[in-house]
């Protein structure tokens, strides 16, 4: 990959994609290959936001790598608890360490950081902005399930909010995709990601009820609707309600659809899901290591 | 009647701007631009929905002892596009330039979006791309589409 930063999925041309996805492939069937590929190297976890499954398997991936990490954190026992800005935290660790994963509650965050620090940044979720990494780990699970040119997928939940989904929509761009987005009219994409797919003249149609579409789709990917964005709790109950799936909703589904969901969930997808045959998030979740590890190796050799 | 006839309906300067061919009903916002409230002690005038052979009506301001920085005549282009600036000195025309849409927004707007990294305490300047009707935050992506007078930063 020919960046040297990995901050948005907008930077992420067919070729780059296809690159880590093929690399992982190699790695996925073949991890003693790379086992010492970064050894003596070192990644900083700098995570001002909770997080399990990025924050573990990119601590998971550079250790496979051969290499090691270090952490932050918790924010309460950190600098940033006096006062200290991102851009001087950045330009701290950038002294201990090759590489930078960074999650941070603002958007815009993991691009200022890039700007301080001359290692490798890779956005490890900016508040409601981008997940790049989490894109990559999505399109290698739906290449394997499915494909990635004449996809039809049908992305579900906080459309707003869910930065997973803004930065799939986004990559997705660079495959023949029909995107479907399903969402409560007050949770539909953003219009700064709307401007993107326009730009790149995606094949776009929004619903509010999945039912439309479901016999259609080889992949729905569903997120979680945020309770804690709905002021008023009976509104919630009455929105989620109609975004929450089971076994019985999937009656409807093709054979082959496949189900993911970037995790954690809640009540979006029954747990009667799991002992389907679409079922396939905490695959997606596991996919997580061997992507990373593709994408780490090559930003750090770059 | 020309241009230079509604000139006349207020006094000539003798140093500073006149903004031509401000998009009818902006002059005040323009005022707001460049941060002018009438408490500088300068002198300010302004025409509204003056009739205008190239654009309908517009409108004019002119400044007195004041010249406009680059990036305030930045911004006001978003607003004016088709603006004139006149730069006065000693009562003549020294500098006549149309406002042209830059590229890029840089440390005049500040993000409307108020979980942008930039509305932290950063060492950073606010960046827009300008697309289309609006600008785009570099940084978070929100798009501005009017308005920018509201998100003006100030010192």
């Amino acid at each position: 990959m020919r960046h040297t930063h990995l901050i948005s999925a907008t930077q992420l041309s067919r070729d780059d994609i296809t690159a880590v996805l093929d690399r992982a492939a190699e790695i996925d069937a073949d991890p003693e290959s790379v086992a010492d590929a970064q050894a003596g190297s070192v990644l900083a976890l700098c995570f001002f936001e909770p997080s399990t499954r990025t924050k573990m398997s990119f601590d998971t991936a550079m250790k496979r790598l051969g290499g090691d990490t270090v952490d932050m954190g918790p924010v309460e026992s950190s600098s940033v608890k006096k006062g200290e800005t991102l851009a001087d935290t950045v330009r701290v660790i950038e002294g201990y360490a090759d590489g930078i994963v960074l999650r941070h509650p603002s958007e815009g965050s993991a691009k200022l950081a890039s700007e301080f620090v001359d290692v490798p940044v890779v956005n490890g979720g900016d508040g409601a902005g981008h997940h790049p990494s989490q894109t990559l780990l999505d399109l290698y699970t739906i290449r394997k399930n499915a494909r990635l040119d004449g996809l039809t997928i049908g992305i579900m939940g906080d459309l707003k909010y869910g930065r997973t989904v803004h930065s799939l929509s986004t990559a997705l761009t660079n495959f023949d995709a029909r995107q479907h987005f399903i969402s409560p009219e007050s949770l539909r994409l953003p219009q700064s990601v709307r401007y993107e797919l326009d730009e790149a003249g995606a094949d776009v149609e929004e619903h509010t009820d999945v039912d439309a579409v479901l016999p259609d789709l080889d992949v729905l990917y569903v997120t979680r609707i945020q309770r804690e964005r709905f002021p008023d709790e009976n509104e919630y109950r009455k929105i989620a309600g109609e975004y929450e799936i089971d076994a019985d909703t999937l009656e409807a589904a093709a054979d082959d659809l496949t189900v993911m969901h970037p995790l954690p969930r809640v009540d979006e997808i029954a747990p009667d899901v799991d002992d389907t045959s679409h079922e396939t998030y905490f695959e997606q979740a596991h996919n997580g290591v061997p992507v990373r590890m593709a994408l780490l190796d090559s930003l750090l050799n770059a | 009647m020309s241009d230079n006839d509604h000139e006349l309906r207020v006094s000539k300067i003798r140093n500073g701007t006149v903004i031509d061919h401000v998009t009818a009903g902006q002059a005040l916002n323009v005022l707001s631009i460049l941060d002018i409230d009438g408490s500088e002690g300068t002198g300010v005038s302004i025409g509204m929905n003056v009739p205008s052979d190239r654009l309908g009506g517009k409108d004019i301001v002119k400044i007195e002892d004041r010249e406009l920085s680059p990036s305030e005549v930045d911004v006001l282009s978003l607003i004016a596009p088709k603006a004139t600036i006149n730069i006065i000195r000693e009562f003549e025309v020294a500098e006549k330039t149309r406002v042209e849409r830059p590229d890029r927004v840089v440390g005049v707007i500040g993000c409307p979006n108020h979980n942008c990294i930039t509305n932290a305490d950063e060492p950073v300047e606010t960046s827009f791309e300008v697309v289309g009707d609006g600008i785009r935050c570099d940084y978070c992506g929100t798009i501005v589409e009017d308005a920018f007078t509201q998100h003006l930063v100030t010192d």
